[in-house]
This record gives structure tokens, sequence and C-alpha cells, in this order.
């Protein structure tokens, strides 16, 4: 029989099974995208970044086969009698439902198994099914803004490096060369040497002193070639790596938001919502990327992510403060040479009315000329104001670069979101 | 009992010596516990393949359960799915994972969660890799159906072809045509052929000419010139195929007329695999309860032997008691018959019978009744599969103690009628029917290729033959669209009990059948 062969198995084949996990996910994935749209809108605001439980109808991933249906003759042996005897007539339970019936349990077993069926996806696979198919628009690449990237490449060999970086046959190929050049001369008079010996061993009279001179010769020569040493240090070769900067697109993102008295809790959680979504989206999308918050009243002010969220402030509106600031921070910080300007803008629309105008011009002359994309959203359920149909008229201007959508219900954040940020086939 | 070796004695009266204490487990404790366990099966003339013994993670358990046990298995949704459900099971405690997961293959490919404890180690091993292992090494079924050498390497031509299929013909592509596959591959078996063994490197060899010659073949078949004998005369023209055919994955390979090459090599790959999991849905009683009756006899030698302290003992019982209880029927876990529970009694109840047999032993099994209980028992496992085996060992005694009893449900009928139980009247009963459960197809609806409109639409016929009347499951309609997938053409079933068509399904639905 011999002794068992043990493995320890723990180390590879380590998520063999992502495959087939990965294969369902993908035929379900309308299911899924559905599920994970109708928990978007559902969670609370610090709550969105979570794995979730995905429910799928148990018939549309049921496996056919032929199976035996209800009805016919069933005759079945079960455990665990206590009073019957043959003979005794039983009455069956008034639904038709098969399974739990007295000692019906081929039925059970055979019946349709459960109505849904439910599985984890992880906070990772969420946010990829969350943010599949969008990315931001008119992306292109600008200057090299960002020199900390680098690839090594390969670029040929060298003398001088580290040892992890030995080239052995490269290495090895030149101590061999070193080795024949250095040793040649030596080896061509032993083989002379080795054809005289040869010679006068197969003569009739062998000069012994003549013998012995050319042997101490051959011994002498071949310490020689022995002494040359099988691998020095400048035969070492190294493979050469050098640094290449890689191009990557600089991508700077505002934030506007309007934070006035007007703004309800409710709207500012709405605002909050959808700017917590694209900032997720950015993270998890651009590895490089800035993102400027800007909150405005009656003035704008630029603040941190932390700030921009979670602190509240109450006061008149002023949109335009917050759109001179954005052009502000553009022309110090970010010129539209050198960077990829995208920004989102969250208001309830309720705006100064002699602003507005202002608002629409200051975007029409200095920011969309520079940006590749301004969005803006209006939350409200009331009829639109003058800022949405000043904005209104600057769709048509730029179109491509710029556009609108009104957010009603928090039902509506995450679909506008998609539309604002749909992926455009090319 | 085996207990002739003088360090066996000399240790019961001295001091124990034990292999370990505790539940924390290493590999060279796993060597040790193998060793003995090896030498204590040795004893008991158990026959194996070599043993190989793999300890794996939980979220690999996870993943050989999905592969429903075939961690070499080519890629389907439907594995994930599995997958998903196991998982969800064990992360909410509601399923310990993995007792076992074995694999009929030289050698025997035994997996041991690494979260396990010793005793469950050394549990696993004695089941597994000594118990199931000697019961494929044994059994009649297993030495007919499947090839153990040759499995492993099948297994991992299937899932390279497979693979390569999907990067030459689009994963869904792939996918589809196996979900139609898996529809029908409880009927890929010829029930009373002996197949062909499994072998990679063969495989591999003929598969190229066979793609050619298979092709050769249905072009034959459906070679549309007329022949001088053949005139059109639908009287005169002979039915196709001549016989009923009852597996369906290999009529298909061979005959349906449109599929590429790869199409019928896949179908083949699926059938093969159908073929090696047969013996092991006709023998799941007498397997769980051969591989549990030696893990229960094997840990008692040990502790006997005192290998195995107190504290041991107890873990494994309590273990082993939770994997052998049977719920009675009308207890809210009753989910049928445990086989654990029935197979372990038969063979207990076996080994009782030949080493201390009542008179009731001798008038019903006067065959075996004081005879050698590990011939009697190793007969048992070679010879027979869970319905016969039944029919042949299933004693009053195991009757009475799990109190089985009959019930008849007849549609028909009112009442449900209880048609026997324990007593002297109901023994020969019961068994018969016990028995008969086990008879696949009283799990799997009979349906049999009836015949092909050669000259004509190119229809298939099917026929199912109803069992007790019990009709054909909801999911039958679905099943044909997956069959008309393999087939290409239009696809009829008739259900026919005696003679008398009571069902009929369709696919594409006939116009009649809409109008009804």
């Amino acid at each position: 029989m011999g002794i068992s062969h043990v493995i320890d198995r723990r180390l590879n084949g380590k998520n063999k099974s992502a495959v087939n996990r990965e294969r369902f996910l993908r035929r379900y994935r309308e299911h899924i995208k559905k599920a994970v749209s109708d928990a978007v809108g559902k969670r609370s605001i610090t709550d969105i970044e979570r794995g979730e439980n995905i429910s799928i109808p148990g018939k549309d991933l049921d496996e056919p086969t032929f199976r035996p249906g209800q009805g016919g003759i069933r005759e079945t042996v079960n455990p665990g009698n206590r009073d019957f005897s043959t003979g005794d007539m039983l009455p069956k339970p008034p639904a038709e439902e098969g399974g739990g019936g007295v000692g019906d349990g081929q039925a059970g077993n055979a019946g349709e198994g459960m109505d849904e069926f439910v599985f984890q996806i992880s906070q990772e696979e969420f946010l990829d099914f969350m943010f599949e198919d969008l990315e931001l628009p008119n992306l292109i690449k600008k200057q090299l803004k960002d020199t900390t990237s680098y690839k090594y490449l390969r670029a040929g060999f060298t003398n001088k490096g580290n040892p992890s970086k030995i080239n052995v046959v490269r290495s090895l190929q030149k101590a061999y060369g070193r080795r024949i050049a250095l040793t040649g001369k030596s080896r061509e008079k032993i083989k002379a040497l080795d054809a005289e010996i040869a010679a006068l061993k197969a003569s009739d009279n062998i000069d012994q002193q003549l013998l012995d001179e050319l042997t101490e010769k051959r011994k002498r020569l071949k310490k020689r070639v022995k002494k040359i040493p099988w691998i020095d240090e400048f035969d070492l070769k190294f493979n050469q790596h050098i640094r290449h900067p890689v191009p990557s697109t600089s991508a700077v993102m505002f934030c506007l938001m309007d934070v006035s008295g007007s703004m309800t809790q409710m709207h500012k959680d709405i605002a909050k919502r959808f700017y917590i979504l694209l900032y997720l989206f950015l993270k998890r999308n651009y590895k490089k990327i800035d993102v400027v918050f800007i909150r405005h009243h009656t003035s704008a002010k630029e603040v941190d992510e932390q700030e921009f969220f979670y602190s509240r402030e109450t006061g008149g509106t002023i949109v335009s403060s917050a759109l001179k600031l954005m052009d502000e921070i553009i022309r110090q910080r970010y010129p539209a040479s050198d960077w990829n300007i995208y920004a989102a803008q969250a208001s309830d629309g309720d705006n100064w009315n002699d602003d507005s105008p202002q608002c629409s011009k200051l975007l029409r002359e200095s920011i969309l000329p520079s940006v590749q994309y301004f969005s803006y959203i209006e939350i409200t359920q009331l009829d639109h104001q003058m800022l949405w149909h000043e904005y209104e008229k600057l769709c048509t201007e730029f179109e491509g670069s710029f556009s609108m959508q009104n957010i009603q219900t928090e039902s509506d954040i995450y679909p506008v979101f998609r539309e604002l940020f749909q992926r455009k086939s090319a | 009992m085996k207990k002739t070796k003088k360090k066996n004695t000399s240790k019961e009266e001295t001091s124990p010596n034990y292999i370990s204490t505790g539940s924390e487990w290493s590999f060279e404790l796993i060597e040790k516990y193998d060793e003995e366990i090896s030498r204590i099966a040795k004893n008991f003339k158990l026959d194996t393949y070599p043993n190989q013994i793999e300890v794996i993670s939980a979220e690999q358990m996870l993943d050989a359960y999905s592969s429903v046990g075939m961690p070499l298995g080519y890629h389907h949704w439907s594995f994930g799915k599995q997958f998903l459900q196991s998982e969800k099971g064990y992360k909410r405690g509601q399923m310990g994972l993995a007792y076992e997961i074995v694999i009929n293959s030289s050698p025997c490919i035994a997996y041991l969660m690494e979260e396990n404890t010793m005793m469950m180690q050394a549990l696993v091993i004695a089941h597994a890799s000594y118990g199931h292992n000697s019961f494929f090494k044994g059994n009649y079924l297993f030495r007919t159906w499947t090839d153990a050498d040759a499995i492993i390497d099948y297994l991992l031509f299937a899932k390279k072809y497979i693979a390569e299929c999907e990067q030459r013909y689009g994963i869904e592509e792939v996918e589809g045509f196996l979900d139609s596959c898996h529809a029908v591959m409880n009927y890929g078996v010829d029930r009373y052929k002996r197949p062909a063994p499994i072998s990679a490197a063969e495989e591999h060899k003929r598969q190229q000419e066979r793609e050619e010659h298979l092709q050769q073949q249905v072009n034959e078949l459906w070679r549309t010139i007329p022949t001088n004998s053949d005139d059109g005369d639908n009287r005169s023209r002979v039915r196709f195929p001549e016989e009923p055919q009852e597996n369906l994955l290999y009529f298909f390979e061979k005959n349906a007329p449109l599929l590429a090459p790869w199409q019928r090599e896949v179908l083949r790959i699926v059938r093969k695999i159908a073929q090696y999991f047969y013996p092991q849905r006709q023998t799941q009683v007498m397997n769980e309860g051969w591989a549990s009756f030696w893990h229960y006899t094997i840990m008692n030698q040990m502790y006997d032997e005192k290998l195995v302290d107190e504290g041991f003992m107890i873990e494994f019982l309590k273990s082993h008691a939770g994997v052998v209880y049977q719920p009675p029927f009308d207890s809210k876990w009753y989910s049928g018959i445990n086989p654990y529970t029935l197979g372990i009694s038969m063979f207990q109840d076996i080994r009782r019978i030949c080493e201390s047999p009542t008179d009731e032993d001798r008038e019903w099994f006067p065959d075996i009744a004081g005879k050698d209980w590990l011939e009697t028992l190793d007969f048992a496992m070679r010879n027979f599969k869970d319905e016969s085996f039944i029919l042949q060992y299933l004693s009053p005694k195991v009757i009475r103690d799990l109190k089985l009893f009959a019930i008849k449900d007849d549609d028909k009928e009112e009442e449900y009628e209880i048609t026997g139980i324990h007593n002297d009247n109901g023994y020969r009963y019961v068994r018969e029917q016990l028995s008969k459960q086990y008879n696949l197809s009283m799990k799997e609806p009979d349906i049999q290729v009836w015949d092909v409109n050669l000259r004509g639409d190119r229809s298939l016929t099917l026929r199912h033959i109803p069992n007790n009347r019990i009709p054909l499951g909801k999911s039958t309609d679905e099943v044909l669209k997956h069959i008309h997938r393999l087939w290409g053409f239009n696809v009829h079933l008739y259900s026919v009990d005696n003679g008398i068509t009571v069902e009929e399904y369709h696919c594409p639905p006939e116009q009649h059948e809409i109008d009804l």
C-alpha cells in the first residue's frame, strides 16, 4: 500500500474558482447591474463604497434537465415511523405544493429549489459594476505635466551593475572567449610538444634527456594554462535597464457646490451623493487626477474634501463667485494648455437674477473654451429659474463639452450620473 | 478482529502511546497518523490505490466543491453559481465545509482543509484515503466504467481543449453549447455496454482523425441523393435508429447533422465525464456507508491501541454522530434518507450477522450468518450497487432500527396509504420499495431517441416512457430547446404510456398546441 504522499497545496491555485465565478457574474451581468443601481439609490452617503447582496430569480438560472414532475403514483420509504400500521390512510395536505407533504420526500427533493438565488459581490466588484462603461469625455493627452512616472526598458548590456542583474550567458561567453584568447599560444605549444613527445617515444632509441626536458616544458605550459582564471571580474556582464518617462494624462476636476440657505438638507444630500459618486469614479479610474473642491454661497471658497462634504453653511447665493474662483484657479495652477480640465456644478437653480447672465458669460467667454467637459446638475422639483435658462443657451453652443441635467429625487442621481459620463463610442 | 500484532497487545497493557494530543496538526503529524491508519487498513485487508493527500485552504475547498469535486474541470458559469452558493452557506456558518472530497483516480487524491483539527484530518484520511479509495478500486461499477489511471490526464485534456475552443469561437458560443450538453448530461451512458476506457493520450492522437471520420459518417447518413432502392416511399423507409437509443449524447455526437467538429468533440467530453460520474450516482449509499464504516472502525482501533486519547475520541464521536444522524420523516431537518446512515447501518449489520447471528439472521441470511466478516463485507462492496445491495442485505434489524415504512401517494386517491412498516409482513415489501428508490430510472425519466425523419424535415422524435404515470417536470420545454440546439432541426417528445400518448412537447412549439 505504501505511505501516502502529502502535499501542501495552500499556496498555489489561489482563486482558481475566480474564473468560474467571473463567468457567472458575466452571464448575469444585467441582473447585477440592476441590483447595483438600486443599491446606489438606497444607500446613505457614507455607505456607498461597500459590497452588495445580489439576488437573482431562481428560475432565471435554473439548469433544465429532464425531471419527474408532480403526479402519478409515488411510493417512498421513510425513516422514523412511530404509530403507522400497514393499511393506514392519511389525509393529504390541502395545498398541492409537494415538498412538505407527509413522507413525500422525493417530491420535495425534485422540486424547483429556492425562488431566489442570493449571493455577495465584493466592494471591488460593486464599484466595477457601478462605473462600468463610464469615462471622462474628451480626455486627450496634453503635455507631460507629471514626470514622476517612468517605465524601465531593457537597453543592452553593461560592465557594471548589481549582482541581481548578472547576465549569466553573456558573462560565461565572455569568460570563455578570454580563456581561449589567453591560452591559445600555450595550448598550441602543448600540442606541438605532445606531437614531439609522441614521435620521440615512437622512435627506436629514446633520448631520455630530451624526453624529460620536453615533459618538463609541457608541465610548465600546462600550469600556465591552468593559472588563467575560469571567470574573472571583467568577464561579468549585466543587463542594463534605462528609465523611460511615460506620458501621462494630467487632469483636474472642479467640483462646485452651492451650500447657500436655499439649499435644503435634501438638496445638499443629493448634491453630496452626486459628488461622492463622482469622486469615487475619479479615484478609481484615474490615478493622476487633481480634484479641486469649491463651495459657495455669496462668496466662494476652495476647501478640502472633508470640509466640502461635511461642513454646513448658510447664506444667499451668488453662483458666479464660484465660477470666478474656478477661473482664477485655472489661470494660476492649471493652464489649459497642460491640463485636461473637468468641472461639475451642482445647485438648486436659485440665484440672484442679476447674477445668472454673469454666470453664462463667464462660462462662455473664459471657462468653457478651456475645459474638456463641464456638467451642470440642477437639483429641484420646482420650475427652472433663470440660471437654468441661461445655461440652456450654452448647450447648443458648446455641444460635446457642456451638458446639463435635472435631478429631482435621490433615485435620479445614479442614472443622471451615468448619463453624463456614459462612454461615447468613437 | 486482527489483534495479533505483538506490539499492539503489549501496548494495551502499558502506558498510552499517543501520536499527538490537542487539536493542532502539522505535516509530520499527518504523516504519522497516515502511517498508522495505513497499517490498520492493511490489517483489515483494504486494497487501495496509492494515496495523495493535499492540504488546501477553505477557499480552495469551496472551489473543489463547486466544480463537482473535479478541481481540474473546464470552466463554466454553472460551477461559479455553485461556488457562490457554497460560499454563502459557509460564510454564514450554515454548512460545515467539506468533510471530505476525494477523487476517484490513481493516485487517489483526498483533500484536507487547513482549518481542520488533527482529529478531523485523521478522520478524513481514514474515510477518504482508505474508505472511499478501496471502494473505488474494488467496486465492479467503478472497475467497469472508470479508468482511475487516466482520468486526471483526461480532465486536463478536456479543460485545455475547451479553453482552446473558447479562444477560437468565443466564450459565449462555447458556454451556450455546454449548457445544452449539460441539459442532457444524465443521458450520456449506455447502461448495458462496457465503455471504452478514457485515455488522454489516445484522445489526443485520435482527435484529428476522428473529426474527419465523424464528419464523413454524418455526411453518409445525410446523403440526399437517392439511391435506386430509395424512391421516396415512406412506407418502406427503415427506421433510424433501428433500435431506440438511450445514450442521447452519443447519438447527437455521431448523428446530429449540423454540428461543427469542435462541437462533436465537446459533446464527447461531456459524455465521457458523465460516464465517469455514472458509478458514483449509483453507489452513494454503499460508497458513503463503506467509507463511514471504515473510518469508524479504524478510529476505534486507534483508540484501542492507545494511539489517540479520550479527547480525540470524544471529538470524533461527536462529529461521527452528526454525519450519520437520520432525522425522522416528520422533522423539519428531514430531506430524505441519509445515505451515510443507511450505508453504515447496513455494513455494521452485515458484520454483526457474521460475528453474532441471531435466529432471525440465520433464517434471512443463511449464506453469511457466522461467516468471516471481512470476506463477506469485501464481497458485498465489490459486487453490488445501491439498488441490489439493499435488496440483498437490508435486514429486518436495520428496518426496525431505522423504523422504515413505505407510503404510497397516488394522485388519483384522496389519501396517502401506508403500504409497509417494520413488521414481519412488511420487511420484504419495505426492502423492495427502498431498493427501487435507488434505481436511477426512478429519479431520471426514461427518455430515448425514437426516430429521425431522414428523408423529410430531419426532425428528431424522442419518446418518454412514464413510470407509474409520473409525468415530466416543468423544465421539459427548456430541455427541448437545448436539444434543438444540438440537433439543429425540429424536436418532438412524446410521453407514451402503454401505447397511448399522454403528453407531447415540441420545439419549436407546434401551431395546434398554441391553439389549445
